[in-house]
């Protein structure tokens, strides 16, 4: 299995590959991974220059473990497949692919990697993908895409194109997309997979950027895609577990590996009440804790 | 000869100037030495009038005549009017071989440009040049050195007697008939004179230009009636436009934001930041989103600054009303809300040139910080600053307060972006040296810290602190791994310039511009 399928991704921070000077160097901004926007933001006539700005791009700059996602174009452009075989040739980590709805847009751009890593002499399996959810199809047929591929890490809403598809607008107080971002979370851990929230494009409404991260944190998403790096602060602080947590979740998982040997099956730990239910969520707190290198225990 | 810096200072130079190779930032300390002295006309009669006419009237009274020097403030900075309607007057009336010695000169001042090329001007001596006067010295076409002093130096140069100004020029806000000169309540309110007070107290004669004359007295008076001979009214002293603009908004250059809150966690866990702590910064964007970065903390932990030192803008100006300041000793003042701010905060006070940097005083202010941000054009791996040259090899900065602060602060430092555009900023060496690296603690990038390994102190109180140190070598190898190496810029052989350390001796020449040659 792949690594890359689990790995923490609580930022996505889209970039527009027709701006050299915001490829360049991202990484300096620590998101967990970058959005390397070959679509909406490229303009038509600018699609050729981006993909070779983006393939020079990944094969000459460091970006010191960032994980380089790259946004295609959709399957209803003419543009996808020479997208793919750049990714493929530049060496990517992911493909994002745009306007999901059924299972087998992912299987074409699967078939279309495959075929681009024979073609570069690539390893198969090593480019990951994952699905953008932008219509009311999609979000309906969530399930059936997070299951479509074992390539697949999972799913992203993108609010704005979903939004117009409802007939409605992003209002800011998220009612809007309520249904959609239960569907998807509740569609991509069924199939065990991440799931992605949309971005949130007003720069000077930062306490409103906060209060809806926090909430998606709380629904279950593992992270948020962004439009500038002044989102990924506040952003990781909110996926970051505080020092309590951390301390909870350490000491259940040490009580629960001892009180295992010795049989006990139910004990408390700061006064509430556990059991073996618990274990993972403890664990997977510990591994964020790790992921965001604030984790200086011995677990 | 080379200095102590590594620079070859030529002989010839050192000759024609009479002056001495830099020695290291304190090597002066502790020399004694008399002051300079002005020619003074007696003002017994009180019936005898100080105002004149017009320009052409003050020069003619003051005796303008070939060769002598002429001294401006830069306080109206690319608002100014004073430089370009006193040089048009001298141009006038033919005299020739003047000197200019400036706080400091900008593009405001080009129209200076055909009068370096005609021999009126044959000398100037500044703080910095940006414009056409730098890319005229640059080329070659001032007859004399031009002579680039820190804000410091200047005065030092004028009190010790290396420069003796005939005539000096005070742009005055406002200003009575007996020569009382303020910085506020005119059309053109720049806020303080303190680069003016050297030129008062040291120039043979002193002819104050306002076009605000109040009623007597003008009180509390920046530079006094006992140090003015004559006084002039115009129609326009300044542009308020091009003076000082509205509180600049703060950056939203992620990158900047960055580098101000690596700055200000460096601060806050060095050994400085406690109670009463004093400090300076700068007006770039990642200074001032320090700065208020800084006063977050300061406010987090109750902590007060004591002092703030040099230009002002409003992020200090904010901490000061808020009282989390103590005193601002300002300079110079950079936007509107700095120059209301001395008008009505008591605690915000103007001090002199001499006060606040003046190397050969018997202590200035600098002296007394205990950290100062910087920013800077290109730093080495020597830690050396340049914030004169540009990496084209043309003038186009001004050395300010960059080296007398960096030398009187406890901890200095240098804030540069890793890169400008395909430029390294940090070098093995720089273009030339305007800062000396012993003055220079920490660098700042985007991409790393680096502290002086001769601060073993700071790096040591750093140890455990969550920031991306790194060493200067490994910056400047991550920025030639990004762009390459660029070639050394190349210079033809005349010395046009000289950089001048703020003890007065040479850290460095500039030689004349010469445009790149590609190899085929």
């Amino acid at each position: 299995m792949n690594p890359n399928l689990k790995r923490l991704r609580r930022t996505m921070m889209f970039l527009n590959c027709q701006k050299p000077g915001l490829i360049k160097d991202p990484y300096i901004y620590k998101p967990d991974s970058i959005m390397l926007d070959l679509e909406d933001a490229v303009a038509e006539n600018q699609k050729d220059a981006a993909r070779f700005s983006l393939y020079h791009a990944l094969q000459e700059i460091d970006y010191h473990g960032v994980e380089r996602v790259v946004r295609i174009n959709g399957l209803d452009t003419p543009h996808w497949q020479e997208d793919v075989r750049v990714c493929v040739a530049g060496g990517c980590d992911s493909i994002r692919i745009p306007k999901v709805e059924h299972a087998k847009d992912v299987h074409i751009i699967e078939e279309a990697v495959r075929k681009a890593e024979d073609e570069f002499g690539r390893e198969h399996g090593r480019i990951l993908l994952m699905a953008a959810l932008e219509s009311t199809l999609g979000i309906l047929n969530a399930y059936e895409i997070c299951t479509s591929s074992e390539l697949l890490f999972g799913c992203a809403l993108s609010g704005g194109d979903y939004t117009k598809d409802l007939q409605t607008k992003i209002t800011g107080t998220g009612v809007e997309l309520n249904g959609a971002r239960q569907l998807m979370i509740i569609a991509a851990r069924a199939a065990k997979k991440q799931c992605f929230d949309t971005v949130f494009t007003n720069l000077d409404d930062m306490e409103g950027f906060i209060k809806e991260t926090e909430m998606i944190k709380l629904m279950g998403f593992d992270g948020k895609s962004i439009v500038n790096p002044r989102q990924i602060a506040p952003t990781h602080k909110i996926f970051t577990p505080t020092e309590k947590e951390i301390d909870f979740a350490e000491k259940v998982v040490k009580e629960i590996d001892s009180k295992k040997a010795m049989g006990i099956g139910v004990f408390t730990v700061n006064g509430k009440m556990i059991d073996i239910a618990f274990y993972d969520g403890a664990k997977r707190t510990i591994d964020m804790a790790k992921a965001a290198g604030v984790y200086e225990g011995d677990l | 000869m080379i200095n102590s810096v590594g620079r070859d200072i030529p002989d010839q130079v050192l000759k024609d100037t009479g002056m001495k190779v830099f020695q290291g930032s304190r090597a002066r300390n502790a020399e004694e030495y008399v002051k300079a002295a002005p020619k003074v006309r007696a003002w017994i009669d009180p019936t005898e009038s100080k105002m004149v006419a017009d320009i052409h009237e003050a020069l003619v009274k003051c005796g303008i005549k070939d060769g002598m020097t002429l001294g401006f403030h830069h306080h109206f900075r690319n608002g100014d009017k004073v430089v370009n309607m006193v040089m048009e007057e001298v141009h006038k009336m033919g005299i020739k071989d003047i000197t200019i010695c400036a706080s400091s000169l900008g593009s405001a001042h080009n129209p200076i440009l055909p009068m370096i090329e005609d021999g009126t001007v044959t000398g100037i001596q500044s703080s910095g040049v940006r414009g056409k006067i730098g890319d005229a010295i640059s080329n070659g076409k001032l007859k004399g050195y031009a002579i680039m002093r820190s804000h410091g130096g200047r005065v030092r140069a004028i009190e010790s007697g290396d420069v003796h100004i005939d005539i000096s020029f005070i742009g005055a806000p406002t200003c009575d008939e007996y020569g009382n000169c303020r910085a506020v309540g005119g059309k053109s309110d720049c806020g303080v004179l303190s680069y003016a007070v050297v030129d008062a107290k040291y120039a043979d004669k002193v002819v104050a230009i306002t076009d605000t004359l109040v009623p007597y007295p003008n009180m509390p008076a920046s530079i006094s009636q006992i140090d003015v001979d004559y006084v002039v009214v115009v129609d326009e002293i300044g542009d308020p436009a091009k003076i000082a603009t509205g509180a600049a908004k703060p950056t939203s250059d992620v990158r900047k934001i960055m580098m101000a809150e690596y700055c200000t966690q460096f601060v806050v866990n060095s050994p400085y930041f406690k109670e009463g702590f004093t400090y300076q910064t700068g007006v770039g964007g990642a200074s001032l989103a320090s700065t208020i970065s800084l006063g977050e903390v300061m406010k987090e932990r109750n902590i007060h600054m004591s002092v703030g030192i040099g230009g002002m803008a409003s992020a200090m100006c904010k901490l000061l009303d808020e009282g989390w300041i103590g005193k601002l000793a300002d300079t110079q003042d950079f936007d509107i809300d700095a120059i209301n701010n001395i008008k009505t905060n008591p605690n915000h006070i103007e001090i002199s040139g001499s006060e606040y940097a003046n190397p050969m005083n018997k202590g200035s202010y600098v002296n007394r910080l205990d950290v100062v941000v910087l920013a800077a054009l290109e730093v080495d791996t020597h830690f050396n600053c340049n914030v004169v040259v540009d990496s084209n090899g043309m003038i186009t900065g001004a050395q300010g307060g960059h080296p007398d602060t960096a030398a009187g602060a406890k901890c200095t430092i240098v804030i540069t972006p890793l890169l400008q555009g395909r430029i390294p900023c940090v070098k093995t060496d720089v273009t030339t040296v305007t800062t000396p690296g012993e003055d220079v603690d920490v660098i700042i990038t985007e991409y790393g810290i680096a502290i002086n390994p001769k601060r073993q102190d700071l790096i040591e109180a750093m140890k455990g602190v969550k920031l991306p140190f790194t060493t200067i070598e490994e910056l400047r190898d991550l920025a030639y791994s990004m762009v390459g190496e660029p070639d050394p810029v190349e210079f033809g052989d005349r010395v046009v310039g000289i950089i001048e350390a703020r003890d007065g001796t040479i850290i460095d020449v500039v030689r004349q511009f010469k445009p790149y040659e590609y190899k085929d």
